[in-house]
């Protein structure tokens, strides 16, 4: 097994786009090096992107926050800016494994890993945030519901890697939360979860919404009907009741080790409602 | 706050009751303590272990051509290597085992019998080596059907596991083989008589899941055979000396051949009474000609070592109006795993013991599935059928509305009590669990809304057995204390506190070790909570025995007859009418004089401990239901226990604590999951759910002290009772909160939420 650490994404992408045989992107390692100790994958190539700057840089680019592709968890919960804007990805991301892990995970790896279970996927989906990939043909942008496309399934070309999220501009009165739910209350796997982010008018309607399940389905959803039974509401219980019976008929969860099909199926409702509750209550307070 | 006191069995003490640091505790956080897989040896190779796919197949034929010619492969071995045996049956922790069935778990014979049972193994010069080896041994499987529930075990059409199994303990033979190993009875009184009396009668049908014991650090060991027929090994184990045994006999060795070590433990909580990878490395190490380790991974420790059997249970209770037990029955069906020897007979002994009642009936049946084979489990069989009673005991307090703790106190068991499995309890403390579980704070804090709390009680019998121990007096007056049951919960201090007690000096100046088999006379293992009372027992022994050397020494220096001499804080004096004569000899003093006064001071016992005292449990635990997820939280939980006399009551309150966790996780989220193949889903700590930190509340602990009368400092054994009572402790709480009684573990958020919404469609139809 070949160990490149390149210092440019140019220099990612030729090694990537190499020719060879393809290669896997090291970021914090956090399911790749297990996958490789487990003899899951046997990679000829491992391109380690964390010596690229863009990758491990935390920016605000006008008003719009940009997140490296290799930033950590516990670099994204100690910044005071990330936190504000975007709340629910920042707990997100704090929730993935442990003190230990959160040294190392990242935003990127937890996308790429392209598992339906992946805790930040949700609340980036939620967060309409957009990947931007480099590969031979340049810089592209990629909402993040559209990287995965199946388990351990990604769109991306050959050659191309993650290096950087970009997030919309948040107007006023608006947040995000995610939810998860495991048996346990860390170390694990979530069963089910949900990403929520609203954003309130003057008058506290609910004037835009995103909803995001994870581990109900092949991939992260985009709920857009769950999204639209808010907009327009004061998100009361009635709005909420609506958003939860959306969330839930938009399941199509598989039973599994971690969960059975009629448990998560229910229980993405009552996360959502959960979540957007906390969301609600983070962008009224913020007014 | 943990309310504790010092063990005053023969009036004050000085050492016994103290909390020092624990001897073994610097080495541990360090880093410098050896484990399993910590040692090295020149030349040594790494032994691997190729394992059934298949829960249940026959083994046509094994080819490991291909792999012993795969370069850095030293040796292969199969069945063929190891002799049979005949059917004996030898203790093991508090379980039988059958050296027939031993030589088939290490290495499959004529069948595999579970998933991940060994099939071959290879010593090979590195891991990779080792591993690509491990894919080139061919071997011709005939798949057969296989049965995985004990009550499917247990049906006529079952596949079976030992084609030529005829159930034992019943009358007349059966003339036709089954799963079922064996039925055993336990009878006290006539329950029909019992029931009779009773005014309300509950039966309920409960059932546990296996669950594995979770020690931390996996199965590990390293074997050095030498060319002149003797080895050594070492290995994480709860009792060398048991596998000096297992493995001499598998291997046709004299026993005084085979030296074992055993290395500083990471958990074994009864799971490491048993050999797995040690008489393999052996024969490993035999046909190479080098030194073999192996380790377990977590995934093969999950799908080849012993879990703690899952059981049906099947409980009749009969009350009257006040509050009276009239009479208990119960149906015990264990799951025994690929071969015969279930804790189903401790089950049964436990099943009422917490209760003294006239009339009583158990049977408990012994059931082989095709999963790994059962191993002990603190208290095994004993939670998951006092589980079952302490759920009914319950369900009848709330029938008639009387508090459950005065229900359990009104019918206590006691001093005098008959056991139904055959002992007349001597002192014993439930009573003093349950009046101090009445007068604790918990029991009376106020609930909030949606929480519920659950009391229960637990017993465990505790064991004692044969157990060697010696004190080597160095020449400054230092002592090296020698035993022979491993530490797997802090009995080095303990042993140190009780040698420190009898020699009347400072426990800093007596350093433990937990010698090989060479060094000491057969000890039993570390298991049946018997550690601190029978190595206890041991030490003061040699103590004793060291006293009396002292003794005579002193009195050849003062030329005065021994028996005018005393031991007393440390120091031999004159006594009687020479009292005052002379100046005391500290043994300082006297391990200075020791080369001109007849040589250097050993003291030694050798001793087969009896009367354990056993131990009860009284928890009270509070939780809080989620009702739209199931999850079940643990709000609040005190545990109270008698421990006889508290040694080094910080390893009382740990073993409390400890016990009270793993109930937890039992209760809760601990399962097994299987596909429809046989083949276990979970291998590993991500789902397979032990509690972790944040799961869990500070466990509270209430350290009762009824001293054991035939233990000189009045010592129980208390590492295992605390695990018993949590299953049921729990389901009382959240029927306390929900209004709904689970039967079957875990409870977890699936089965809670189902139940939940089940009641919901009920109500609205």
């Amino acid at each position: 097994m070949r160990y490149e650490a390149p210092e440019t994404i140019e220099g990612a992408v030729k090694l990537l786009a190499g020719g060879g045989p393809r290669g896997r992107v090291l970021a914090g390692g956090t399911d790749l090096l297990v996958q490789l100790r487990a003899s899951m994958i046997a990679p000829e190539l491992v391109v380690d992107i964390k010596r690229i700057d863009e990758t491990r840089e935390i920016r605000e680019e006008g008003g719009r926050l940009v997140i490296g592709a290799a930033v950590t968890g516990a670099e994204l919960g100690e910044h005071a800016a990330a936190k504000a804007m975007w709340p629910g990805v920042v707990e997100s991301a704090e929730l993935i494994g442990s003190t230990q892990i959160q040294g190392r995970a990242s935003l990127a790896g937890n996308l790429c890993n392209a598992s339906p279970a992946a805790d930040t996927v949700p609340a980036l989906v939620a967060a309409a945030a957009q990947c931007r990939i480099a590969g031979p043909g340049g810089v592209r942008r990629l909402p993040v519901e559209e990287v995965c496309t199946g388990p351990g399934q990604l769109s991306l070309d050959d050659g191309e890697f993650v290096v950087a999220f970009e997030f919309p501009e948040r107007p006023p009165h608006s947040a995000d939360a995610y939810l998860r739910f495991i048996p346990r209350t860390e170390m694990d796997i979530a069963v089910v979860g949900a990403g929520v982010s609203l954003s309130f008018d003057d008058s506290g309607r609910c004037a835009a919404a995103r909803v995001a399940l994870g581990a109900v389905a092949p991939t992260v959803i985009l709920v857009e009907e769950a999204g639209r039974a808010l907009v327009g509401t004061e998100c009361d219980d009635a709005a909420l009741q609506n958003m939860a019976a959306a969330a839930s008929a938009a399941c199509r969860p598989i039973d599994d080790k971690r969960g059975t099909v009629e448990y998560r199926t229910k229980v993405a409702g009552v996360l959502a409602t959960r979540a957007a509750k906390i969301a609600a209550q983070r962008a009224k307070g913020a007014r | 706050m943990a309310a504790t006191s010092n063990g005053k069995a023969n009036g004050a003490t000085r050492w016994i009751g103290t909390r020092p640091v624990r001897p073994d505790g610097v080495d541990k956080v360090t880093g410098r303590a050896r484990f399993g897989a910590d040692v090295h040896l020149p030349n040594m190779l790494v032994g691997k272990v190729l394992r059934s796919p298949h829960a249940h197949a026959r083994i046509r034929s094994i080819d490991a051509s291909a792999a012993l010619a795969l370069p850095g492969v030293k040796t292969v071995i199969t069945r063929d290597d190891f002799n049979d045996l005949s059917s004996e049956f030898v203790p093991a922790g508090e379980m039988l085992v059958n050296y027939r069935d031993v030589v088939r778990n290490v290495m499959a014979r004529e069948k595999a019998l579970f998933e991940g049972h060994p099939v071959a193994a290879v010593a090979a010069v590195s891991e990779k080596v080792a591993r690509e080896a491990l894919a080139l041994i061919d071997v011709d499987y005939e798949v057969l059907p296989h049965v995985l529930d004990v009550v499917d075990a247990m049906a006529p059409d079952a596949p079976l596991l030992h084609e030529d199994m005829i159930t034992a303990g019943v009358e007349p033979a059966p003339t036709k083989p089954s799963n079922i190993a064996k039925v055993v009875e336990f009878k006290l009184g006539d329950v029909a008589e019992g029931f009779a009396e009773a005014d309300i009668v509950i039966e309920r049908e409960f059932s546990t899941q296996p669950v594995h014991q979770g020690y931390i650090e996996p199965h590990s060991c390293i074997a050095n055979y030498s060319e002149d027929g003797q080895a050594e090994l070492w290995c994480t184990t709860q009792g060398h000396f048991v596998v000096r045994g297992h493995c001499a006999k598998l291997l046709g060795m004299d026993v005084s051949k085979l030296r074992v070590t055993a290395s500083e433990i990471g958990g074994g909580f009864g799971g490491k009474t048993v050999v797995y990878l040690e008489p393999v490395a052996l024969m490993l190490s035999r046909k190479s000609g080098q030194p073999v380790k192996m380790t377990m991974s977590r995934e093969e420790v999950f799908r080849a070592s012993g879990p703690a059997a899952g059981t049906r249970v099947w409980v009749k209770i009969g009350m009257t109006n006040e509050g009276r037990i009239t009479a208990g029955e119960a149906v015990l069906k264990y799951q025994a795993g690929a071969f015969q020897g279930s804790p189903v007979q401790p089950g049964c002994m436990c099943a009422f013991a917490p209760y003294d009642l006239d009339h009583v009936k158990v049977v408990g049946y012994d059931v082989l599935v095709n999963r790994p084979k059962v191993a002990a489990y603190r208290a095994p069989g004993a939670p998951q059928s006092e589980f079952a009673v302490e759920s009914v005991v319950d369900e009848l307090a709330k029938r008639i509305g009387m508090d459950p703790v005065e229900l359990r106190l009104k019918n206590a068991a006691k001093q005098g009590t008959k056991a139904a499995y055959g002992p007349t309890f001597g002192p014993v403390g439930l009573v003093e669990t349950l009046e101090e579980a009445k007068a604790h704070e918990h029991y009376r804090a106020p609930l909030k809304q949606g929480q519920g709390r659950g009391v229960a009680s637990g017993f465990w019998f505790n064991i004692g057995g044969e157990t060697c121990a010696t004190l080597n007096l160095g020449e400054d007056g230092t002592i090296a204390l020698v035993a022979g049951t491993p530490d797997i919960g802090g009995s080095r201090a303990s042993l140190c506190l009780q040698a420190a007690e009898t020699l009347g000096v400072d426990v800093e100046r007596i350093r433990p070790l937990i010698g090989d088999t060479s060094t000491l006379g057969y000890t039993f293992l570390t298991g049946g909570s018997r550690t601190a009372f029978a190595s206890g027992m041991a030490v003061v022994e040699a103590g004793k025995d060291m006293i009396r050397q002292l003794c005579e020494r002193a009195a050849k220096v003062w030329d005065i007859p021994v028996d005018a001499v005393e031991w007393a804080d440390g120091e031999a004096r004159p006594a009687g009418s020479n009292a005052g004569e002379f100046d005391p000899l500290s043994l300082a003093d006297l391990a200075r004089l020791a080369g001109k006064t007849g040589g250097p001071f050993v003291g030694r016992a050798q001793i087969n401990a009896q009367g354990a005292g056993p131990s009860f449990g009284t928890h009270i635990v509070d939780v809080d239901v989620d009702r739209e997820t199931g999850r079940v939280t643990i709000e609040r939980y005190t545990v109270i226990q008698d421990a006889g006399t508290a040694v080094h009551p910080s390893y009382v309150e740990g073993q409390l604590q400890g016990g009270a966790v793993q109930g937890i996780g039992w209760a809760l989220n601990e399962e097994y999951i299987y596909d429809d193949k046989g083949r276990l889903q979970n291998p590993g700590f991500l789902d397979y759910r032990i509690p972790v930190c944040s799961d869990v509340p500070m466990i509270d602990t209430v350290i009762v002290e009824v001293p054991n009368p035939t233990h000189p400092y009045g010592v129980r054994g208390v590492g295992e009772t605390p695990i018993v009572p949590p299953m049921a402790a729990i389901a009382n709480a959240v029927e306390d909160a929900l209004g709904m009684r689970f039967m079957d573990l875990p409870m977890s958020p699936p089965r809670v939420l189902k139940a939940l919404e089940d009641a919901r469609i009920a109500e609205a139809a």
